[in-house]
């Protein structure tokens, strides 16, 4: 499954603001966006509610999951989006 | 309809008429579960639906961070794990509100367990919760209600969360059952110049709807008042004329420094020579963790810029008894009032502390600004001497403390040894002198500022203020209360810290006597039997 790893730059980590600019994104896409430390564990991208649960913070990184068409188009735009602090 | 009188302790100056709407509590689900309806899934999918509708409503009019919090918030109400919640709850048999419980239950133990800045978001989903169960039991939403019309806010009592919350455009009066006449709600009043009347246990009749005068200088709430006193209160402007300006003085101008009490930056034009007590407490409350010394000096540094040059006497933390805090106290205390509170924190969190006085200084660094700090609590010339040296180590070389225990009063003349001023908390100090729980209205007399025996205490401080030749100021509700101004200053007091509404009146009050003539009424007041 196409996949990526991508470092937190927010310095607040994933919590309310950058977790729901994610989701927001996620939700936009037309494919089943997963993110987690590790692959067997990966939560709902789209759930605002299950990214920030995983407590990630600044400096982690994280990994990206996708399946379907353009999945790693769809992956290096959310990519892009957590590795700037535009929050 | 007859008009009936309540009554209570004055509180916040000054009346006012309007509509009550009262402070909701948390809805609680009846302990008896009901059998489950037919359209269970959609009715508790709905009241998410008119959570976000109420919440998209107030996110309307705000911007900034205010309407950050609200989106977030939102999202949250909408997230699409919520629903799938509610429908694997309904599916076992649980009816609408306790299968909105059951689906934020999972999340809200999740982000509590994260701690820190995520943990505290768990409140936030609480609230959601609430409000739709809140929504599905048919009873008002939790908190300070949402009024087109500014309203007069009814409670049983008003957490110093849900005062910081509130807004004085909107709230005409407060009137709570419970709180003595030091309480925060009264404090509150105060600051934001409302009429308040607190411990008024008859205010639990009060219904959303009723009509009332409140009469916070007399502490009387008239419920149904006839067309002739409602316009009469309605009509009376609050303004006080501002006779004078400038720094405060006796008649034949003795000076009296007049200071502010604050909780956060100057809010427009300011006629006072400074800042006698920066309050703290407020960038903690609310939260799991200590703010960072980052944010710390970010917004210390805002107050001491909006109040351009002039002095600013920071208070350190003062957790514990009715402002307690979770990461600052236990809350096993039987006692908390005489607990581990104010500067006896630092013992078991000394980095709380130093965290706080590093973030001020580098805050007073930043802003060129003239700041001083004091420690709450401080029962002894020891524990005086310990705050005194850890400030001055981190280049705070103007250092204080609070006298509101009456061990520090009456062993002053060593406190004053260790420092370069004091401030009276006169608040604590009649809680602690007469051995009275300041939130108990039932306790108000022994509390009464104009107790000969706490006027002794202030005395006993003033004059060893004198033989050292440092200053010694009161910041507790004493200060503002234009009778009682005089006699603080007869006894020997050189500044008087207060909140802003009240600075007008005691500036008119001083000039109306000469020191001589303050002294004699200090005399007077502490040779009655009574208050």
């Amino acid at each position: 499954m196409p996949s990526r790893r991508v470092t937190i730059a927010s310095p607040t980590g994933l919590h309310a603001r950058p977790a729901k600019l994610l989701t927001e994104a996620a939700r936009k896409q037309p494919l089943v966006i997963r993110i987690g430390r590790a692959e067997d564990h990966l939560v709902d991208a789209s759930s605002i509610l299950a990214v920030m649960s995983l407590g990630v913070r600044a400096g982690e990184e994280v990994l990206l999951t996708a399946e379907g068409d353009q999945a790693d188009r769809v992956l290096a735009e959310l990519a892009e989006l957590l590795s700037h602090d535009d929050t | 309809m007859a008009s009936r009188q309540l009554t209570g302790n004055p509180a916040g100056r000054g009346q006012a008429v309007g509509v009550v709407a009262r402070l909701a509590a948390a809805p609680v689900l009846p302990a008896e579960v009901p059998a489950p309806g037919p359209a269970d899934e959609e009715v508790a999918i709905a009241a998410l639906g008119s959570v976000v509708a109420d919440l998209r409503a107030r996110a309307a009019g705000l911007d900034g961070t205010a309407r950050d919090i609200l989106d977030t918030q939102i999202a949250m109400a909408e997230d699409p794990a919520l629903v799938t919640g509610v429908r694997a709850a309904v599916a076992q048999g649980r009816p609408a509100a306790w299968a909105v419980h059951d689906a934020f239950g999972v999340h809200v133990a999740a982000l509590a367990a994260l701690g820190g800045y995520l943990g505290e978001r768990a409140g936030d989903l609480v609230d959601l919760r609430d409000r739709a169960i809140a929504v599905l039991l048919g009873v008002p939403s939790p908190g300070v209600p949402v009024r087109e019309e500014p309203f007069v806010l009814v409670s049983t009592d008003l957490a110093p969360a849900d005062t910081v919350t509130l807004d004085p455009a909107k709230v005409l009066a407060i009137v709570t059952a419970k709180g003595g006449p030091t309480s925060h709600t009264a404090i509150l009043a105060r600051a934001l110049g409302i009429p308040a009347v607190v411990g008024c246990a008859e205010a639990e009749s009060l219904v959303d709807g009723d009509r009332v005068v409140v009469d916070g200088t007399r502490g009387v709430v008239v419920v149904s008042p006839d067309a002739e006193l409602a316009d009469r209160v309605s009509r009376a402007t609050v303004a006080a004329p501002a006779l004078h300006h400038g720094p405060g003085s006796t008649s034949d101008g003795h000076p009296v420094q007049l200071l502010l009490n604050v909780g956060g930056p100057a809010e427009g034009e300011v006629d006072a020579e400074g800042v006698g007590l920066f309050r703290t407490e407020f960038l903690f409350l609310d939260r799991t963790e200590a703010p960072s010394r980052e944010e710390q000096r970010r917004v210390y540094g805002e107050v001491f810029a909006s109040f351009g040059g002039r002095p600013v006497v920071v208070r350190t933390l003062d957790a514990g008894a009715d402002k307690p805090l979770p990461f600052a106290n236990s809350d096993d205390e039987p006692n908390p009032a005489l607990g581990v509170r104010g500067y006896r924190v630092a013992r078991r969190r000394p980095e709380l502390l130093a965290d706080q006085l590093a973030a001020i200084a580098d805050a007073a660094a930043d802003h060129g600004a003239d700041v001083r700090v004091m420690a709450p609590m401080i029962a002894t010339a020891a524990e005086a001497r310990e705050f005194a040296a850890l400030a001055r180590s981190f280049g705070l070389s103007r250092v204080g403390v609070m006298v509101e225990v009456p061990a520090a009063a009456l062993r002053a003349d060593e406190v004053l040894a260790e420092v370069d001023f004091v401030s009276i908390g006169t608040n604590d100090l009649a809680q602690y002198a007469f051995g009275a729980d300041r939130v108990l209205g039932e306790l108000g007399a022994l509390l009464d500022p104009w107790q000969p025996a706490l006027l002794d205490l202030v005395a006993l401080v003033a004059e060893a203020g004198r033989r050292a030749g440092k200053p010694v100021g009161v910041c507790g509700e004493a200060a503002g209360d234009p009778a009682l101004a005089p006699v603080l200053v007869g006894l020997g007091v050189t500044s008087l810290s207060m909140s802003a509404p009240a600075l007008p009146h005691v500036r008119a009050a001083l000039r109306e006597h000469t020191f001589a003539h303050c002294t004699e009424l200090a005399h007077r007041a502490r040779r009655a039997l009574t208050a």
